[in-house]
């Protein structure tokens, strides 16, 4: 348990900005539409939702958390009014918006207008997800559901999940780096310590109303005195701020093509003469049981990562700037890069200066056993290099994962029998932040679905990307293929894969908001 | 080496016309691609000239005059202008002409302009209508459209070679590749500098040194003297500024942002124009006007290779003040998205923003002119998507590329034609590939 600062009310808080409930090993995903508002409302008021407080309490046999969307609100009475103040990217939702889509990757075989749902008359109003113990989570998913289906709310789906432990579906260990929240409010962030990557991440970065990275308050949406919605506010619960203690939490449904994801990496592997573990924990960019890639090296001191825990995740990719150790494009470099605020090499004070007003020659002397050979040939390499220092500051780009997997698990010999029936698998991703924009928005836009990350080309994230090229005709003379992956290697025969198949389809997806539970009292009270 | 050049031309446009001339420019875009221009769009066909890199026509439509009611001093209205912005190798004059000459479409384009006449001699109206920019950056100055095009395609014929090659050491591969590929690509070899830009160039280096130096040489005393006075006062009228000026609010307009949206993320670069007015007072113009020199001068002699301090991702941009100084605007071609854009300006130049655009109204507040300001994350958003206007047509000369793409690019081109490495270099020459 970590040490709280003493102002958070940890009874407003729902659960899920803490713990991903790893005891209770079932969970399963509603998500419903209003249909009668009134009674949608008693229902969301009678229902029990765990806060930090409660799991601190006790060990709960089962719990629940509840979220909305922009649609929900709507939905439930929330005039535009106040509906304006939150996010812009909440408002619009996930699928609300081409532009939103082509950066997210959305396009081709994952466009919102081939989801399951998360579009139109498929968009949720509301989540409510359920953890219990795997046998009891049946009954109370059931139970749920039908309380919620007699009063005022349609399932549109029911996510199911897979028992937590197994790791995800194409068989690697999952959820293994995460940032640290800063809950005792013991950071102070932008300081000259942050120019060296820090797990450690003020909780303004997951719980609106609470100081950000940049060290302001993460925006909220508030009412000030004067406002002529805060009346109607405060006959509600005395809340002026309707995000504190909320969060937004972006689910996507992603199906993991678990047979096509091996059958491509024992082909490559066949083709390239590699053996096909290390090439997909190359493109994972971590060990099947999840350990840090062989050769990077473990055990360094970073804050927010525990004594224990350096072993899988006290690591950091900057003494490996060529990706000999662990390929620039792998999937756990993209998601996080582990950069901090300063170019790597440049942390001392005078460097640092020079760096930001962009006066560095190339990395002086900072050759390494992983490091490619610079040779000092003004000709071929006048500069600096940029690649070093490409990737922004991860600590203003973290969220905080949730999800769990979903589907039936095969391994690798199975998937790689024809006779085993396809079987459907995925991830029901979930993750916590308080900027979408700059969040998840960037991570999965700037880092996994960008082709361009890092100063690569012609490649997106190896497991996620949708492989569509980018820029199409008219705009480019020819496709610009997205669909390549490259493992540096100091030999020099060439080691980049192309015609890398799509192995993540998105089924579906909405942007919600888990508010507080005053907040959640307002809703119900509208 | 070729230097680059611009041309920038503004001539106000009678508000009645706005919309048709709106409409115009939207019929020499991409169809379904808005903003994006169609490289042989009849009215200005910018593929047929080989020396544009970028090129813009917006109408600097100015949403935030607005703000200028906390400064009841300023006019409340200003022109709307038509900008014609280009980026190119050589010089833009006589790129000028020959447009003038091989671009008659565009005089139905300029016809929308207030005094744009029946008959209009092209070349001396864009003469006449021609502004400087206050400060202009480069991303790789010498680099040229035809280097960019070749050295992208060698390392497409490259990367292809590379697949079939079968020789292991480093030496063979090299040959191997060379004799592969050699044959397939002519790359033009760089032109020599022009004399004239090559002295212009020395004399704006040194002007500041010399006249720093020789004052501190001829008067010691008294130019130290007069130049810590100078500073105090400065930072007493600065803070006193920052105290005192007028908070203004940047409110979001979500429909606002939709329509910037539509116009952004067809390529892997993005444009990006803002106008607005500069808050009132000579001595805040004048810092303003110093700031934007110590740019440029920084722009022409120290960042004129791939990075404007640690920003990587811009190819060009310019700074252009207009209405008597009263208002400026922005154009930059960046790559990336544009919310990834803002953040690496805050996070990597966070400083460079306060110090070129705190000077306008309701830009969030700085503390002694670098700090706070574009810290205060999510105002900034909102003030620089408030000020943003769509760029109605844009042109990028090579799709699909990346200014770090063309910085390994001219690596790998150099490597190539490089007549001897060692094994080494040839190890990292190939990883570049």
């Amino acid at each position: 348990m970590a040490v709280f600062r003493r102002d958070i009310d940890r009874s407003d808080i729902q659960a899920l900005a803490y713990t991903g409930f790893g005891s209770l090993r079932g969970a399963s995903y509603l998500l419903f539409r209003v249909v009668d508002p009134p009674a949608a409302r008693r229902f969301l008021g009678g229902l029990a939702i765990a806060s930090v407080a409660d799991i601190e309490r006790d060990r709960l046999p089962e719990a629940a958390q509840c979220a909305v969307t922009a649609a929900g609100l709507r939905a439930l009475g929330a005039p535009d009014s106040v509906l304006q103040r939150f996010n812009p990217e909440f408002v619009e939702g996930m699928a609300g918006n081409p532009n939103r889509s082509r950066r997210l990757g959305d396009i081709g075989a994952n466009a919102p207008d081939t989801w399951g749902w998360g579009l139109g008359e498929r968009e949720p109003h509301l989540l409510i997800a359920l953890f219990a113990g795997p046998d009891r989570i049946g009954e109370f998913e059931h139970a749920t559901r039908q309380a919620a289906e007699r009063s005022g709310l349609a399932c549109i789906e029911t996510l199911q999940t897979s028992e937590l432990g197994e790791g995800e579906p194409f068989g690697f260990a999952d959820g293994l780096s995460q940032p640290a929240f800063d809950w005792d409010a013991t950071r102070t962030p932008g300081t000259r310590a942050d120019r060296v990557f820090t797990n450690r991440i003020a909780l303004g970065e997951i719980l609106l109303g609470y100081g950000n990275e940049y060290g302001f308050p993460a925006e909220s949406p508030k009412l000030r005195a004067g406002d002529p919605d805060l009346d109607q506010v405060g006959r509600a619960g005395g809340v002026g701020d309707l995000g504190r203690n909320g969060s937004y939490l972006v689910f996507r449904q992603l199906a993991q093509d678990v047979r096509g994801f091996w059958l491509w990496v024992d082909a490559e592997a066949r083709r390239a003469g590699a053996d096909p573990i290390t090439l997909a924990e190359a493109m994972v960019g971590r060990r099947m049981n999840g350990a840090a890639l062989a050769d990077l090296e473990t055990g360094l001191a970073i804050p927010g990562v525990e004594p224990s825990d350096r072993d899988v995740n006290g690591f950091l990719f900057e003494a490996d700037p060529d990706g000999l150790l662990c390929p620039i494009g792998a999937h756990v470099r993209r998601a996080n890069p582990r950069t901090g605020d300063a170019p790597p090499g440049f942390e001392a004070p005078i460097d640092n200066l020079l760096a930001t007003l962009g006066l560095t020659a190339r990395r002086q002397g900072a050759q390494t056993a992983s490091t490619l050979p610079w040779e000092r040939n003004t000709t071929v390499w006048p500069h600096l290099r940029q690649e070093d220092d490409a990737i922004a500051s991860a600590r203003f780009h973290r969220i905080l994962r949730r999800g769990r997997a979903y589907g039936r698990k095969i391994d690798r010999a199975a998937a790689l029998d024809p006779s085993t029936p396809d079987p459907e698998a995925g991830l029901q991703f979930i993750c916590l932040n308080a900027n979408i924009a700059r969040q998840f928005e960037f991570v999965q836009g700037a880092w996994l679905a960008n082709g361009k990350f890092a100063g690569l080309t012609g490649e997106q994230d190896p497991l996620l990307g949708n492989r569509q090229p980018f820029p199409v005709p008219p705009v480019s003379a020819a496709p610009q293929p997205t669909d390549g992956f490259t493992r540096p290697s100091a030999d020099p025969a060439c080691r980049r894969a192309t015609g890398l198949p799509r192995f993540v389809t998105v089924k579906g997806g909405a942007y919600f908001f888990l508010p507080g539970l005053a907040a959640l009292r307002w809703v119900t009270n509208l | 080496m070729t230097p680059q050049d611009r041309l920038i031309i503004v001539a106000a446009v009678p508000d009645p016309r706005i919309a048709g001339l709106r409409a115009l420019l939207a019929t020499m875009n991409l169809p379904g691609f808005p903003g994006v221009a169609d490289p042989a769009n009849p009215l200005f066909p910018f593929g047929a000239f080989e020396t544009i890199h970028f090129a813009r026509l917006v109408v600097l439509e100015d949403n935030t005059l607005g703000d200028r009611e906390v400064y009841p001093g300023l006019p409340k209205t200003e022109p709307t202008y038509l900008c014609l912005l280009i980026d190119c190798d050589g010089d833009a004059t006589a790129l000028m002409r020959r447009i003038a000459r091989e671009c008659p479409g565009l005089r139905k384009v300029l016809a929308f302009c207030a005094d744009f006449g029946e008959g209009e001699d092209l070349a001396r109206w864009m003469a006449a209508h021609r502004v400087r920019s206050a400060a202009s950056y480069v991303n790789w100055v010498g680099r040229t459209v035809a280097q960019a095009r070749e050295e992208a395609r060698l390392r497409d014929l490259l990367r292809e070679a590379l697949r079939q090659v079968g020789a292991r050491e480093p030496a063979q591969m090299l040959q191997a590749l060379r004799a592969a590929v050699g044959p397939q690509i002519a790359l033009t070899q760089p032109q020599p500098t022009p004399p004239g830009w090559r002295a212009a160039n020395l004399v704006h280096l040194l002007a500041p040194i010399v006249v720093a130096a020789l004052l501190l040489i001829v008067f010691p005393v008294a130019t130290i003297l007069v130049s810590a006075i100078a500073l105090v006062a400065v930072l007493v009228a600065l803070r006193r500024r920052e105290l005192t000026d007028p908070i203004v609010e940047n409110p979001y307009d979500p429909e606002w942002v939709a329509k910037l949206r539509l116009g952004e993320d067809h390529d892997v670069t993005n444009q990006y124009t803002a106008i607005g007015s500069i808050k009132p007072g000579r001595f805040l113009l004048g810092l303003e006007l110093v700031i934007l020199a110590a740019i440029d001068w920084a722009a022409r002699h120290v960042a004129t290779r791939g990075q404007l301090g640690r920003i990587g991702t811009i190819h060009f941009a310019h700074w252009v003040l207009i209405d008597g100084r009263r208002r400026a605007f922005f154009c930059s071609n960046y790559d990336g998205g544009h919310e990834a854009y803002m953040d690496d300006f805050i996070n990597k130049a966070g400083f460079g923003l306060n110090l070129s655009f705190s000077s306008a109204i309701a830009y969030p507040q700085t503390d002694w002119l670098i700090r706070k300001g574009a810290w205060r994350e999510m105002d900034f958003k909102r003030f620089q998507r408030r000020h943003q206007i769509p760029t109605d047509v844009w042109y990028k000369a090579y799709p699909g590329l990346t200014a770090r793409d063309l910085a390994r690019n001219a690596r790998i081109r150099n490597g190539f034609k490089q007549p001897a490495m060692s094994d080494d270099a040839i190890r990292r020459w190939l990883a570049e590939i």
